[in-house]
């Protein structure tokens, strides 16, 4: 099979994040962490040469990774939307959140934007349970997060990108 | 192992000691201000750093030196973001409800003026003549810090702060007792495990210090899943080495020689500032080979948990250390005698290890002197929900529920009803206000239908739909599930489809025998706590609250009117005001459109329920109301 110019350089990441770490089992999860940090989640080609160097089956590698909700199988989106339901969250109207969050990018809990700007996923709790309802944008908790804030924080991307735009030009 | 003698220890701890008091000492009695920030992850999320770039700006501005600290949380998260100033000449005092524009009027007035801004104080940390203190505070009647008090006072980032305010020394004085005295001053304090299940802490030790094997080793768990719990992230996040010296004391007092501090990938602050700590410590040999110059060597790494409510189980978490799924082992052995690659290991959650240094230090009979006669000590909760006063609280054990949520917590916001009390999270109940009255220790907390859990506190008033928050954590069990046991991993499936069912007002009277006796076989068919627990949440609140089942079941009615399916959001054409287009504009899915005679009017084919309307609609109209069931929407003509 060839590899594409992707697969390959996906490839050459993952072995330049593994040498840094000792080929034991128990290493496993801190990997796929540190590739998930750097590539932004985890490619079939990092899961292979991950099972490799770690000389375990890649059905196992690969049933680590669906096991946890850490884990993404498909690329993320430039922005990460992630938003919380924890008890004190989904009480004070998370799920309200979430649905408005649907709404306007027009993908599901999972998913990535089509033009690849935002994705969207939920979180157990981030343990912000006072600002409820949370959504951790770019890794920024954002509290009290209403429909309309939440169009509020589209607003301000949609801003700075033009105004990066303007600047380019 | 042989006991190190005074003479190696101490002298190598002096030196530690002395450098971090005069450090800290310059700091306090410097002659300048001190600006403290509560920079932990809720004061974050309320706008802690923009407040502190906000006052680092105004500094620069006036050309003023003085220190800016980032410290923990306080736990009066409900006023996040908070700054402590402390000047020369007056008591340290403390803001809340901080933004930039505050923060900037604090720099001006009060520290290059003489003005303290006494608007904006929520309460001075001393007693003093000018202004009102915490501890006139009502609330500090009840409240008793033990394992926070450092939290929110001391820069979590400076290992000096700590040592200068005590720490390290229990370490001290542990490494010159006998393993044995330790274990038997744990075990007379009488702590239990503050993970859950309050197993007693001192026999775990003993257990594990008396296990064949080696090396051992020692878990501190901080995969705290519960949602709604939040103590281990703010005390990693506030004071993280309180928990490093538990852990260092009980691999001294086990004869372990590695640790793992494991934390939730979610709470990347807390892992950064325990992963910090961990360095610093090792810089000053309280970590590492021969520990202060003794014949002990400890080491701990940190591991991030990657988000699997199971791994909060023991054998679960230790699966997850080893590279496997979380999927929990039967119990006994239990990892005390086989834990981690088979050796002993000792598993203790973060409250637990950070209470040891105080044991230690003041003694069992000082720990055992607050609390109750079977559970001792301080219990830690983490205050939500539709409380006043949210935020982190300590109090002795044997406190009701009451004078946590009315007296700490200062009642239900908004005058609104209060109406259940959910602790321990997926695991715990909801308990009504009948159980108020109830002390808090883990074996009164359990007889009720609840749990101590790991310390989460949701309090829920007369909007929230009981049948909604059974269903809102059977379907986190249901996910959570690992599927192993075939009555968790189905059970839980077949009691959430009805729980849908029911909050659609589709239930069917016979659903809530059926949900009973499915509660039963899952909790015998399950092998770990979270099948055994999982189904607690909906059978306290089908005792407690059947009528409100029933409500759903025969009227189709959520009288919380919270279950979307079952209510309607509806304009009162009396009360709509002409000239006033607030609801109109703010409609995320434009539903709302003025009639002929502008009197406002929702259409029910479009709205999505969010209920902005309502709240957007001006207060001295009052317009907009929820109906249930949806039917009492009076026809459009």
């Amino acid at each position: 099979m060839v590899m594409t110019e992707e697969q390959a350089r996906v490839r050459q990441q993952t072995k330049r994040i593994l040498n840094r770490f000792g080929r034991r089992r128990g290493n496993l999860v801190p990997i796929l962490q540190k590739v998930q940090g750097e590539i932004g989640y985890l490619p079939r080609e990092a899961m292979l040469e991950i099972a490799e160097f770690l000389d375990m089956p890649e059905i196992d590698v690969y049933g680590v990774v669906t096991f946890y909700n850490q884990f993404r199988l498909n690329p993320p989106g430039k922005h990460s939307v992630r938003v919380c339901l924890g008890t004190a969250c989904h009480m004070k109207g998370g799920y309200i959140t979430l649905d408005a969050w649907k709404r306007r990018l027009g993908i599901d809990r999972g998913q990535t934007s089509p033009d690849r700007e935002f994705d969207l996923d939920t979180v157990a709790c981030v343990g912000c349970c006072v600002m409820a309802p949370v959504t951790v944008v770019d890794d920024k908790p954002q509290g009290k997060v209403a429909p309309t804030k939440v169009d509020g924080i589209l607003l301000s991307f949609k801003l700075e990108k033009e105004r990066q735009g303007e600047e380019s030009r | 192992m042989k006991i190190t003698d005074l003479q190696s220890v101490l002298p190598a701890f002096q030196g530690i000691k002395s450098r971090a008091e005069s450090q800290w000492r310059e700091l306090r009695d410097g002659g300048k201000p001190v600006i403290m920030v509560g920079a932990a992850t809720c004061g974050r999320a309320a706008g802690a750093l923009e407040v502190l770039r906000a006052i680092k700006d105004e500094l620069k501005k006036q050309r003023l030196d003085c220190p800016v600290v980032e410290v923990g949380c306080m736990g009066h998260c409900y006023a996040e973001p908070i700054v402590t100033i402390s000047k020369p000449g007056y008591p340290p005092i403390c803001y809340g409800y901080v933004n930039p524009v505050i923060a900037e009027r604090l720099i001006s007035e009060f520290i290059l003026g003489d003005d303290p801004c006494l608007e904006f104080v929520l309460g001075a940390l001393e007693e003093n003549d000018l202004v009102p203190s915490f501890s006139d505070f009502p609330r500090a009647k009840f409240e008793k810090k033990v394992i926070l008090k450092n939290c929110g006072h001391i820069d979590p980032e400076q290992v000096e702060h700590y040592i200068a305010n005590g720490g390290y020394a229990a370490l001290v004085k542990a490494l010159q007792m006998q393993p044995e005295e330790i274990i038997d001053e744990v075990k007379s304090s009488g702590l239990r495990g503050r993970g859950g299940a309050g197993f007693p802490t001192g026999q775990k030790w003993e257990i594990c210090r008396n296990a064949g094997g080696r090396p051992k080793y020692i878990i501190c768990n901080g995969d705290e899943g519960d949602p709604g719990a939040f103590m281990d992230r703010a005390i990693l996040e506030s004071d993280p080495h309180s928990v490093l010296e538990g852990m260092i004391i009980a691999g001294y007092a086990i004869g372990a020689r590695y640790g793992y501090i494991y934390v939730r990938a979610e709470y990347p602050l807390a892992v950064h500032r325990a992963r910090l700590a961990l360095r610093q410590a090792k810089k000053l040999n309280l970590l590492g080979k021969n520990i202060l110059g003794s014949d002990f060597s400890f080491d701990i790494k940190l591991f991030q948990g990657s988000g699997a409510f199971v791994c909060g189980e023991e054998t679960a978490l230790i699966a997850s250390l080893e590279g496997e799924p979380g999927i929990p082992h039967y119990r006994p052995p239990y990892p005390a005698t086989n834990g981690l690659y088979g050796k002993p290991t000792l598993i203790n959650n973060v409250k637990t290890l950070s209470s040891i240094r105080y044991i230690i230090q003041k003694g069992a009979e000082w720990f055992a002197s607050v609390g109750t006669e079977r559970s001792k000590g301080t219990a830690v909760f983490a205050l939500a929900g539709k409380v006043v006063n949210t935020g982190l609280v300590e109090v002795p054990m044997g406190t009701t529920l009451r004078q946590v949520i009315f007296d700490v917590g200062s009642g239900i916001q908004g005058g609104k009803r209060f109406k259940a009390v959910q602790i321990g999270g997926p695991s715990g109940g909801c308990l009504p206000e009948s159980a108020l009255d109830l002390p808090i220790d883990f074996d009164s907390l359990t007889d009720a239908g609840a749990m101590m859990g790991s310390g989460g506190m949701i309090v829920l008033d007369e909007d929230d739909c009981m049948v909604e928050i059974a269903r809102y954590f059977l379907e986190f069990t249901q996910r959570e599930s690992c599927g192993k046991c075939t009555f968790c991993r189905l059970g839980t499936k077949q009691m959430l489809e009805v729980l849908d069912e029911i909050t659609k007002g589709k239930g069917k009277i016979e659903d809530l025998d059926m949900l009973s006796w499915l509660a039963e076989d899952i909790k015998a068919g399950s092998f770990c706590g979270l099948g055994k627990t999982a189904p607690n949440p909906v059978l306290s609140t089908m005792s407690y609250f059947r009528d409100e089942y029933e409500a759903h079941i025969k009227e189709g009615r959520c009288p919380a009117l919270m279950c979307r399916e079952l209510i309607a959001y509806y304009i009162i054409p009396e009360k709509c005001e002409r000239s006033c287009d607030a609801c109109v504009g703010t409609c995320t899915v434009e539903a709302i459109s003025a009639n002929k005679k502008r009197i406002k009017v929702i259409d029910q084919e479009k709205c999505v329920k969010c209920g902005t309307c309502l709240d957007a609609c001006p207060p001295q109209y009052n317009a907009v109301v929820k109906l249930s069931p949806p039917s009492q929407v009076p026809a459009s003509k």
